[in-house]
């Protein structure tokens, strides 16, 4: 009978990635009410040293996959070394991050492995043995909980959600042979452009201010970088700011863009429109600085200011650097 | 070139979304459905695709008997046949259910490339694109913002957090579209005009030989949890109302 809850760990360039933590505190959680261990699956090339890391938050067993063909993330050969080991150990449950390689790779094995996966998810329960994964559906406006008749019961975690909790096992390893070579790969990665910015990637940012079409143009975005250099915050925008060219396309927040979970979104000159929100609702507290207090984005704000963001925003970054002095 | 676009109708995204009472599904009264966004960039590609090797793009939809008109606006922007898998079975199903009736129907068209958006802005899933490559066992690119084909390959842009994936994929491979890829175009008169006569291959769950029972199944919806009401900082002075909201974040909220 399937048994144990697993969980891919996801890592780049030699160190587990923060949501790894975040899925390994869950699963912890999960496998303590069933009474059940905790296996982690990793796989990269010059990874097996990443595993006892993974102790420290709950794992008992790490199943690594250590070879050059791994070196860059494929779907082909990720998914092939992950569905081999699942298959040989039948966990009851099986969860992924729903980072963006996360996503690819955990889709594919839901088709691979022929089983339900419940993608994005902000909560997961135990009923009845069963796991219960909820997930926002229709951009955040309601919410579904989703039972899985098959086995692994698979579940992908939303970055930034779940909360990392330290909980030392063993973190044991276990190497294995996934059996894949370069000709397995159709699908490969030829180059890995880094954005040499340094920017703050969006969906993993605690802190995100984020500016619309009242930031007026280009410029206007200085005092947000300013603001946000002092809250090691990330840089996110509306759609139309991304559209009149002003910001890139992966700085976008909302339905067509980024889905973000920070503990703090601060929106300047952003309306709210339901594309907007679909993006940020789920963050912890939203703080909205807009000139008109119609703008629906008051709706969804926790704190409010209404007046002109260009006199508001200085003032912010000036008591902000009062209090970090 | 034998090209597959899978659309989906949705809920417009300005669509008010209505739990039923009974948490069984969303309450369907009043809402406009179009073509799921992603899918216009994954048809407008298919297109581009067709108009510059040659060959031809086939529209395949699951869904109700409306999901047609789904389908008809994808040939009035230009493809050439579609097939709607329409069946109550199938209504609602789960990913792994759609994207093996997808599979079912796309076996038969021998396709070189398979394009689906990156998700169903209805479901929020993002799973059919890459479910659907591995029951055909062929590689996928997900979440793809650039697309080029030369010499029986593509070559894609992926971007990741902090990166770009440039990834070379051999034929027939499924494509999932991000925003970024093309501006979709719009369905001219004479186009839709032509839409109305191009054939569409309606066909069951049984025709096609597919379980219909969901592996994944959303046993309750709800809606969202209520947010407290906010506050708004009153006051005239922007220097004073910027005190009072650093000060809140710091020792109400905690998060500065
Ligand atoms: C299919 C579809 C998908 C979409 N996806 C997305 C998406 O992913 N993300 C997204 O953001 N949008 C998306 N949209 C677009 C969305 O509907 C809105 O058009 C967009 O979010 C508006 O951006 P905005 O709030 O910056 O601009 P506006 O709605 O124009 O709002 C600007 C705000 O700035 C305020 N303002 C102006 N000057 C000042 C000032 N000096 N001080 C203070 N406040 C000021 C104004 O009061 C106003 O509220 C989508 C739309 C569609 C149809
Ligand atoms: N019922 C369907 N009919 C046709 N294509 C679909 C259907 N459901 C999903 N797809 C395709 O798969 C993509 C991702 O959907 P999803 O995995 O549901 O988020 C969509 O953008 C469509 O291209």
């Amino acid at each position: 009978m399937a048994k144990g809850v697993w969980m891919v760990a996801e890592q780049r360039d030699g160190a587990l990635r923060k949501v790894s933590f975040e899925i390994a505190s869950a699963a912890r959680k999960l496998a303590d009410e069933l009474g059940d261990e905790v296996c982690a699956v990793v796989i990269g090339s010059g990874v097996e040293g990443l595993a006892p890391e993974l102790g420290k938050y709950g794992v008992d067993k790490v199943y690594v996959a250590d070879a050059p063909v791994f070196a860059n993330y494929t779907t082909d050969a990720y998914a092939a070394a992950v569905a081999k080991v699942v298959k040989e150990n039948d966990p009851a449950i099986l969860l992924c991050a729903a980072s963006v390689l996360g996503k690819d790779l955990s889709s594919r094995l839901a088709g691979t492995l022929a089983t339900g996966l419940a993608a994005d998810c902000t909560e997961l329960k135990i009923a009845d043995g069963k796991l219960i994964a909820v997930r926002p559906m229709y951009a955040g406006k309601c919410f579904g909980q989703v039972v899985t008749s098959s086995f692994p019961q698979m579940a992908s975690l939303r970055p930034n959600v779940f909360p990392v909790k330290e909980n030392a096992k063993a973190g044991a390893v276990v190497k294995f042979d996934a059996g894949v070579s370069d000709a397995d790969v159709k699908a490969k990665t030829v180059e890995v452009q880094k954005d040499a910015s340094g920017k703050m990637e969006l969906t993993e940012a605690d802190v995100i201010v984020s500016g619309g079409r009242g930031m007026k143009g280009p410029e206007g975005y200085a005092i947000l970088e300013e603001l946000a250099g002092l809250l090691r915050a990330a840089v996110g925008a509306s759609r139309a700011s991304v559209d009149a060219g002003w910001r890139p396309q992966s700085d976008q927040v909302g339905q067509t863009g980024k889905v973000v979970s920070p503990n703090l979104y601060i929106a300047c000159g952003i309306s709210g429109a339901i594309q907007h929100l679909a993006g940020m609702s789920s963050s912890k507290y939203i703080v909205a600085i807009n000139k008109d207090a119609e703008a629906p984005i008051f709706a969804k704000a926790d704190y409010g200011i209404v007046d002109d963001l260009f006199k508001v925003v200085p003032e912010v970054t000036k008591e902000v650097k009062k209090i970090l002095s | 070139m034998n090209i597959v676009a899978c659309v989906k109708q949705v809920p417009d995204t300005e669509a008010l979304i209505k739990v039923k009472p009974d948490g069984s599904g969303i309450d369907e009264g009043g809402i406009k459905w179009v073509m799921n966004p992603y899918d216009e960039y994954g048809v407008e590609e298919a297109l581009r695709l067709k108009e510059a090797k040659g060959g031809e793009v086939t529209i395949v939809s699951v869904g109700p008997a409306r999901a047609m008109e789904t389908i008809r606006t994808a040939l009035a922007m230009g493809a050439e046949k579609g097939v709607h898998v329409s069946d109550p079975l199938l209504d609602n199903t789960d990913a792994y259910t759609t994207a093996a009736a997808l599979a079912a129907v796309i076996k038969g068209l021998n396709p070189d490339i398979i394009f689906c958006g990156q998700r169903a802005i209805d479901d929020d899933s993002g799973q059919v694109g890459s479910i659907l490559a591995a029951i055909l066992g062929i590689p996928q690119v997900t979440i793809v913002t650039k697309l080029e084909m030369a010499d029986g390959k593509i070559k894609a842009i992926k971007p990741i957090e902090g990166a770009q994936l440039v990834i070379e994929s051999t034929l027939p491979c499924v494509i999932t579209t991000q925003k970024g890829l093309n501006e979709p175009r719009y369905a001219s008169l004479p186009g839709i005009m032509k839409a109305k006569k191009k054939p569409v291959d309606v066909k069951n769950a049984a025709a096609l030989g597919i379980a219909t029972e969901p592996k994944a199944k959303v046993a309750k919806m709800t809606p969202p949890p209520d947010r407290a009401p906010g506050k708004i900082i009153a006051g005239d002075d922007p220097a004073a109302k910027a005190a009072e909201l650093v000060r809140l974040l710091r020792e109400e909220a905690k998060v500065i």
